[in-house]
């Protein structure tokens, strides 16, 4: 469920880099304060395990398909949620540069979408009060199972909602949520199933692992805080994007003071000369391409 | 995501590219992260319905991967392993936007296709982007270059561990992989049970193995900073780069140039 580049506009995306960057620096500062660097390569092999374990299916029980681990609640159950908010927004820069998973401008939405949810929001809210301070099978198995669902139900709303604010495409809104939503809780609930199993194992090979330390991540003020603004922003946003179709275009207006730079229905003489010209670009590209790969090649 | 057993040879070859020694590859990794940043921009600011105006700016991947010795196979590869979200979510266009757009005079086609073809393009434009960024300067320069920029010196050194111990973890999950299906023969795949043995105990051992990491790194005198082969200076060369670009952008974006080169072609400037 990675958002990417081609489907949002510019502010959708500045809005999600805007949030994440802030998140990245809230939860370095706290793990500065916390430990000391021994934590670094605990993440970022921690991040590293997560893109392994992403190798290795299982067979979903009752079902001929299989699944495989997120990461996000795991890795949160085992680092903590600043660190796992860390490493999971390092784990999606690696996927936007090397995979092409998403694109590096909604990389900042997808941090938000993936990344945040599980760690701040499913892990302290609802994994670590049902877990418990000494949790046993049962209460492990429901907390991921329950927090992961959630998590992912979070994360396909959020996916929703940018879309929409974004107005690339033409889904509506209902029917894109009622596509996204029920897929994510079959995904959920595969991404409990492998949480809870990789917990249990965890817990009773090396109990001491699983993360015991601060009990949230936020303090209660900071998250009704965090949802007011949210609910600000969602809702201000959704006024601009519907009075103001592209908000960068609207301020190319008020600069340029043109009213429209996009031409709406072109006449015959300039489309043909769009045409034209467009094909002449593709091939001038094209050419300075080839010329400059030959120079190279001629230079050895 | 793409299995990373193909995955990982693919990083190895993207490594290989970046480690060439053209113009490309000596840039500034900020010069280069700026100007991708700028095309980024430009390409999403387009409206919906925008294909004509999106063309020209498929000159910056070009110039990229042509300059920086990129082959365009290895793009075109990647771009397809990235391809079905965006073409099954852009596919709803077609159907729900039917509202007939005039394209040229007395030709009208559905707007919902014209702006499928246009989130095709964008996204086979921001891709390609962000691949021969990659590919021309390292992982390890961008994240450097990142850090230059602000971003938390921690996050960055810790995004370069995940780089350096992504091909190490993988060869290792790829063993226990094999071993597993070595000792079960005739079943594809482990039950749920067996696989929370199997990544448990490849967590055990990861955490052991950064454990280990942490106090070799600590005897070579790791302070929070990974050091770079090829010293960063953002020379004149870089920003007449930056500069170059974004004033190639800001055109495209502005005037319509396919247009204006039409209309030259055609010899009825004015």
């Amino acid at each position: 469920m990675h958002m990417a580049d081609a489907l949002i506009s510019p502010f959708v995306g500045g809005a999600g880099w805007a949030a994440s960057l802030g998140l990245v620096g809230y939860s370095a500062r706290k793990i500065k304060i916390a430990a000391d660097d021994a934590s670094v390569p605990l993440m970022g092999v921690g991040a590293a395990f997560v893109f392994a374990a992403q190798m290795l299916n299982f067979a979903i029980p009752g079902t001929g398909s299989s699944g495989h681990l997120g990461g996000g609640l795991m890795l949160a159950a085992l680092l903590g949620p600043h660190a796992a908010f860390l490493a999971m927004a390092s784990i999606l820069t690696v996927q936007a540069l090397l995979f092409a998973d998403g694109g590096l401008l909604a990389l900042g939405c997808n941090v938000v979408n993936l990344g945040f949810f599980p760690c701040f929001i499913a892990y302290p809210l609802l994994f670590r009060p049902i877990a418990g301070s000494s949790p046993n099978r049962a209460r492990l198995s429901a907390a991921s199972m329950i927090a992961a669902i959630v998590g992912l139900q979070l994360g396909a709303l959020a996916v929703v909602l940018e879309t929409k604010l974004s107005g690339v495409t033409a889904l509506p809104f209902g029917a894109f949520a009622l596509l996204m939503q029920p897929i994510h809780l079959a995904i959920g609930a595969v991404e409990g199933l492998a949480t809870a199993a990789v917990l249990l194992f965890v817990w009773q090979a090396r109990p001491g692992i699983l993360h015991a330390g601060d009990t949230g991540a936020f303090s209660k003020k900071l998250v009704a805080a965090l949802l007011v603004a949210a609910l600000v922003v969602s809702a201000s946003a959704g006024w601009i994007a519907s009075s103001r179709p592209d908000g960068l275009e609207w301020a190319i207006a008020k600069v340029t003071g043109e009213a429209d730079l996009v031409a709406q229905a072109p006449d015959a003489g300039s489309s043909l000369a769009g045409v034209v010209g467009a094909a002449l670009t593709l091939l001038l590209a094209g050419l300075v391409g080839l010329a400059l790969r030959r120079r190279l090649a001629a230079k050895g | 995501m793409a299995s990373l057993d193909t995955g990982a040879l693919e990083l190895g070859a993207l490594d290989a590219i970046s480690r060439l020694d053209s113009p490309m590859q000596r840039l500034d990794p900020r010069a280069k992260l700026l100007a991708t940043t700028a095309f980024l921009v430009t390409v999403v600011s387009w409206g919906r319905y925008e294909i004509v105006g999106l063309l020209p700016l498929a000159a910056f991947p070009l110039f990229l991967c042509a300059a920086g010795r990129v082959p365009l196979g290895f793009v075109a590869r990647k771009l397809l392993i990235a391809a079905p979200f965006v073409l099954v979510l852009g596919a709803f266009n077609p159907i729900f936007d039917t509202a007939p757009r005039e394209i040229a005079a007395g030709i009208a086609i559905p707007g919902g296709w014209i702006s499928y073809l246009s989130i095709v393009l964008r996204f086979a434009l921001t891709v390609a982007a962000a691949i021969a960024l990659v590919a021309v300067t390292g992982m390890n320069p961008v994240c450097s270059a990142a850090e230059r920029l602000g971003a938390p010196r921690i996050f960055v050194a810790q995004l370069a561990l995940l780089y350096r111990y992504l091909f190490v973890l993988a060869a290792q999950t790829q063993r226990m992989q094999r071993a597993a299906a070595l000792r079960a023969p005739g079943r594809r795949r482990p039950s749920i049970a067996l696989f929370g043995s199997l990544v448990g105990h490849l967590l055990l051992r990861t955490l052991d193995r950064a454990q280990r990491i942490h106090l070799a790194m600590r005897c070579r005198g790791f302070q929070g900073q990974m050091p770079l082969l090829r010293p960063m200076r953002f020379g004149l060369a870089d920003a007449a780069f930056v500069a170059c670009w974004v004033a190639f952008v800001a055109a495209v974006r502005f005037f319509d140039l396919p247009a204006l080169l039409g209309r030259l072609a055609l010899g009825s400037w004015g």
